[in-house]
């Protein structure tokens, strides 16, 4: 459903300033957004003033740094620290990206960080996944096949080994289904552009024999049909992906084997 | 996700900067609106010619005031860019322009044509009339 007014006790309000940027040649502020499961109030928003020569470039560099020396109490996922898990996935800025691969020299004036839109938060940045690992599950993200294994590996050639690039590379941030409008509006029911890509990476796949019953599972009003290439989703897809493209040769495949 | 759970609901709208092609986006859907309520003026003006004289000179006069033109601008710079960037979804169906350079480049095209189109329509209109 569209609702474009946050619930009651989603509202944000305005939370604490810390300064810890005294004599700071440099200082930036960064606004979290902070909610404690455990003390009963709504979100807000808290403002740390920080000296940028104290720590890396990077949007996680000064979020840890905040951790580790200003607020503890700050939580939110990170790994990795260079693109390839996909936990810090977050909204700096108005867009959503990962941290660890945002520079924070990119941000004019001060840094706003939010949780991924719309989604349930666990604790301050850390929103709750269970819903889309749920859909992920859905689309059977692995190989399905009915001819009887060969004595060693399913071969393939170069040519359709290529049909899977632009799809393997997707670390399921999610900042792409949580920046588009349709899965904000029907999240309940469409897949979202990160689990379609995932579907048409296995639908792609030349060692896949479930195409039909693949394309079965998604000819649905709502499960595919909610895409209306608004491109949210390809311009936040911090690897650089295009699951709007993805979605469109889903589409094309629905259409061509009528 | 709305949810039982008690967790509070990330803000959304309220914090994500839309980029253009989001916006084009939700103008496709409003100017689509638009053009519906436009089409009963259409009809109004269709039934009013076959209503009589004194009816469509009524309905003649109304589009032909000032708030009338202005309505009747409106509604044709909507069709226009329905009809633009319909035209766009009809490549994006055909699974094309798909890359970010195409979207930019397409956003720009859209807005010319339906400026373009627009303004010369009612050069021409306005020339006849």
């Amino acid at each position: 459903m569209v609702e474009f007014n946050l619930p009651a006790n989603s509202k944000v309000g305005v939370g604490k300033t810390v300064n810890v940027a005294n004599g700071a040649k440099r200082a930036k502020t960064f606004k979290i957004y902070r909610w404690n499961p455990d003390d009963g109030q709504n979100p807000r928003v808290d403002s740390y003033v920080v000296d940028l020569d104290k720590f890396g470039p990077m949007i996680l560099d000064a979020i840890i740094y905040i951790k580790n020396q200003v607020d503890s109490t700050l939580t939110f996922r990170r790994s990795c620290r260079e693109g390839i898990c996909g936990s810090c996935a977050m909204n700096i800025d108005g867009t959503n990206t990962l941290a660890c691969l945002k520079a924070i020299e990119d941000v004019p004036g001060d840094v706003k960080i939010y949780p991924l839109p719309h989604m349930p938060v666990v604790k301050d940045l850390v929103p709750d996944l269970k819903h889309i690992y749920a859909q992920l599950a859905s689309i059977k993200p692995w190989l399905q096949s009915q001819s009887p294994a060969p004595s060693r590996e399913r071969l393939q050639s170069p040519e359709d080994r290529a049909k899977l690039d632009g799809l393997y590379e997707c670390i399921l941030c999610f900042c792409c289904s949580t920046s588009c409008p349709s899965y904000w509006w029907n999240g309940d029911r469409y897949l979202g552009p990160s689990i379609l890509l995932q579907a048409y990476r296995w639908i792609a796949d030349s060692r896949d024999e479930m195409t039909g019953e693949r394309l079965d599972n998604l000819e649905d009003p709502f499960r595919l049909y909610r895409c209306h290439t608004i491109m949210n989703c390809t311009k936040a897809c911090p690897k650089g992906l295009n699951p709007a493209k993805a979605i469109a040769e889903i589409k094309k495949l629905m259409v061509a084997r009528r | 996700m709305a949810n039982g759970s008690g967790r509070p609901l990330s803000p959304h709208l309220q914090v994500y900067k839309l980029p253009l092609t989001a916006v084009m986006s939700i103008t496709h859907r409003i100017t689509g609106v638009g053009l519906a309520v436009g089409t009963l003026l259409l009809v109004w003006w269709l039934v009013a010619a076959a209503a009589g004289p004194q009816a469509f000179a009524r309905a003649q006069g109304f589009i032909g005031s000032f708030f009338g033109l202005l309505l009747m601008f409106g509604w044709s710079a909507a069709l226009y860019y329905h009809l633009c960037n319909g035209i766009r979804h009809l490549v994006w169906d055909a699974g094309k322009s798909f890359e970010l350079t195409d979207a930019d480049r397409n956003n720009k095209v859209v807005l010319v044509a339906t400026a373009v189109l627009t303004v010369l329509t009612w050069i021409v209109g306005l020339a006849v009339w």
